[in-house]
């Protein structure tokens, strides 16, 4: 097995998201090394898979005797339900042991999935964020700080390591027929809020563009952090007339503490924090990540807003 | 009970009127400089940064009607206006921001190649419902730095007014006296090599003469101002604006210069404006005709 080329690891291949790459690597011929707790239905037959924990000594051992040459670390879990500790030790200590397994075992690359939503909506950002831009997501909505660290622990990795090629991508919204994320959940309410009078730009990515721009990031000579940003922006209200549905506008005070009333009874599965996201703008910048890999959505945005669907 | 879905329709049909009226009003030229506007849009007709052209002709209509019947604005020295990127820093005053559209109505109708001028709002706007969004239709943007050079390095057109709520919200007794201006469009004209063309408005100041301004309450009410007037709120009279447009400024340097480097240059913009101010109050004959 050791003597084959060498692999490329996907923690989190269980995952929707995970089994569209999955997909997507298999159909190029690459060897792939699926690592993820939960089960793989529908895993093809040749492709090797281990269930386990990242954090536990199991999944060490795959990187000891594996022969992996990159890691596609996307192993982030964003479940609104689950404790904040949970999350924490899952995403923080869970990603602290595949950057720890990179750097012993002589991993060459190193591809994290980060997201967009680390920069957070504001008021007074920016239309387009870049890169450099602090990550202040976690100062209005503190739920997802873990998913802030894990971002700052994959950044501090890539300067310790200048020997394992690492890449930071920070997609915008994924959104895909499979994808339970909270913006596809969102978009297919049939009766979504909007905020009274707000209507901010947004960006969306078809959940395969965001894996072809993993696969991208393969590259090698790729190496920083990149926001990866899809067909490009649009209202939400553009997005509510393609789609034909009539959101219901919800005057912001309110909305609030209504949402914070309903998450808790269980009525909904969206945390207030995320009403930041209907509200103020939180558009990021891609040219970065278009410069360096040539990188262009295959969907374009009518295509994209429909994928959230279907 | 009113559906709600059928707001949005009504608003539709609205900005058809106002869209409607727009180009009865400003006939052909109209028609002509708003098709001449080339704008990188996605299939739904909006720019990146949020502009919609349907939304920019449909507020067209009642600003043109404010423009030529209701302040009968005088315009002179348009052609200063540069075709590529340039900054317009003016003087600001008026309670309400009227100044700033009859600049780009102005510019709009004058300036070669047509073009809908960007002007920096300030940071707290994205927070108002309705506000936020109209004026992001109409291609306003935050001013934050980064987004006055992205789009000065795209070529546009950006309005700045450096004396901020300071020039707008002052009370009467001190109009035309221009307070102090803030430094960064300054910096970002010189990271950007852009030239800066000063205007001077004249008669925004009596559209909304405001008495005293009750700086507790607006504190309290977490605004900038609350401005007391004659009709207590602040509704513009209709006073006749003089717009006139300087000849453009460069500035050579760094953008990084120290504070007292970068305020000599500040100090030249700001006092050609204020003589600019000063020239078109000694012309100016009345107030109201």
């Amino acid at each position: 097995m050791a003597s084959e080329t060498p692999a490329i690891a996907v923690t989190g291949i269980s995952g929707n998201l995970g089994q569209i790459l999955a997909k997507l690597l298999h159909k190029e011929g690459r060897r792939i090394v699926g690592i993820d707790r939960r089960l793989f239905p529908g895993k093809p037959k040749d492709l090797e898979f281990h269930q386990v924990d990242i954090r536990k000594r199991k999944a060490e051992e795959i990187f000891r005797t594996g022969n992996i040459g990159a890691l596609i670390h996307m192993g982030i879990m964003h479940d609104p339900r689950m404790t904040a500790e949970e999350h924490h030790q899952f995403n923080v200590l869970g990603t602290a042991k595949a950057l720890d397994h990179c750097a012993r075992y002589g991993v060459k690359k190193l591809v994290v999935l980060s997201s967009a939503n680390v920069y957070g909506p504001h008021p007074s950002n920016p239309n387009f964020l870049t890169e450099d831009a602090p990550l202040m997501a976690a100062a209005r909505f503190g739920d997802i700080r873990d998913l802030v660290e894990v971002d700052i622990l994959a950044q501090s990795f890539l300067w310790k390591h200048p020997e394992v090629e690492t890449v930071i991508l920070r997609p915008v919204h994924i959104v895909g027929p499979t994808i339970q994320n909270a913006p596809s959940r969102y978009l297919r309410l049939r009766r979504p809020w909007t905020l009274m009078g707000f209507d901010p730009m947004v960006q969306l990515i078809h959940a395969e563009d965001a894996c072809r721009a993993m696969i991208l990031a393969l590259e090698p000579g790729v190496r920083g952090v990149f926001n990866v940003v899809g067909p490009g922006e649009v209202s939400l209200s553009a997005i509510f007339k393609e789609l034909g549905t009539s959101p219901v506008p919800v005057p912001h005070p309110l909305a609030r503490p209504l949402l914070d009333r309903l998450f808790r009874l269980r009525f909904s599965n969206f945390p207030p924090g995320e009403l930041d996201h209907i509200q103020f703008q939180g558009t990021v910048d891609g040219s970065r990540f278009r410069k360096a890999t040539g990188f262009v959505p295959k969907y374009d945005l009518r295509e994209t807003i429909w994928a959230a669907l279907r | 009970m009113l559906r709600i879905g059928s707001l949005g329709d009504l608003g539709d049909a609205l900005r058809q009127k106002a869209r409607d009226f727009a180009l009865r009003r400003g006939g052909d030229r109209v028609r002509q400089r708003l098709e001449s506007l080339r704008l990188q849009t996605n299939p739904y007709g909006q720019d990146p940064f949020g502009m919609d052209l349907d939304t920019v002709a449909a507020a067209l209509g009642p600003m043109l009607w404010l423009y030529e019947e209701y302040f009968r604005v005088q315009v002179r020295g348009v052609e200063n206006v540069p075709a590529g990127r340039c900054l317009l820093v003016s003087n600001h005053s008026g309670q309400l921001p009227m100044d700033g559209a009859m600049i780009a109505v102005a510019v709009f109708l004058h300036a070669d190649p047509p073009r809908v001028v960007r002007s920096m709002v300030e940071r707290w706007v994205p927070t108002l419902p309705y506000v936020s969004t109209f004026f992001s239709r109409l291609g306003q943007v935050v001013g934050t730095p980064e987004n006055c050079i992205r789009l000065l390095e795209a070529d546009e057109t950006i309005l700045v007014f450096p004396e901020g709520t300071r020039g707008l919200n002052k009370v009467y007794a001190k109009r035309y006296q221009l307070a102090s201006f803030g430094q960064g469009f300054m910096r970002l004209a010189l990271a950007t090599g852009s030239p800066i063309v000063p205007i001077s408005v004249i008669g925004a100041e009596e559209q909304a003469p405001a008495l005293v301004n009750v700086e507790p309450l607006a504190k309290l009410l977490g605004i900038p101002a609350v401005p007391i007037t004659p009709t207590l709120l602040p509704i513009p009279l209709p006073s006749r604006y003089y717009i006139t447009f300087g000849e453009p400024m460069r500035f050579e340097g760094s953008a990084n210069e120290e504070d007292n480097a970068i305020e000599q240059k500040v100090q030249k913009v700001r006092q050609t404006i204020q003589s600019m101010v000063n020239e078109g109050l000694e012309e100016r004959k009345s107030i109201f005709f």
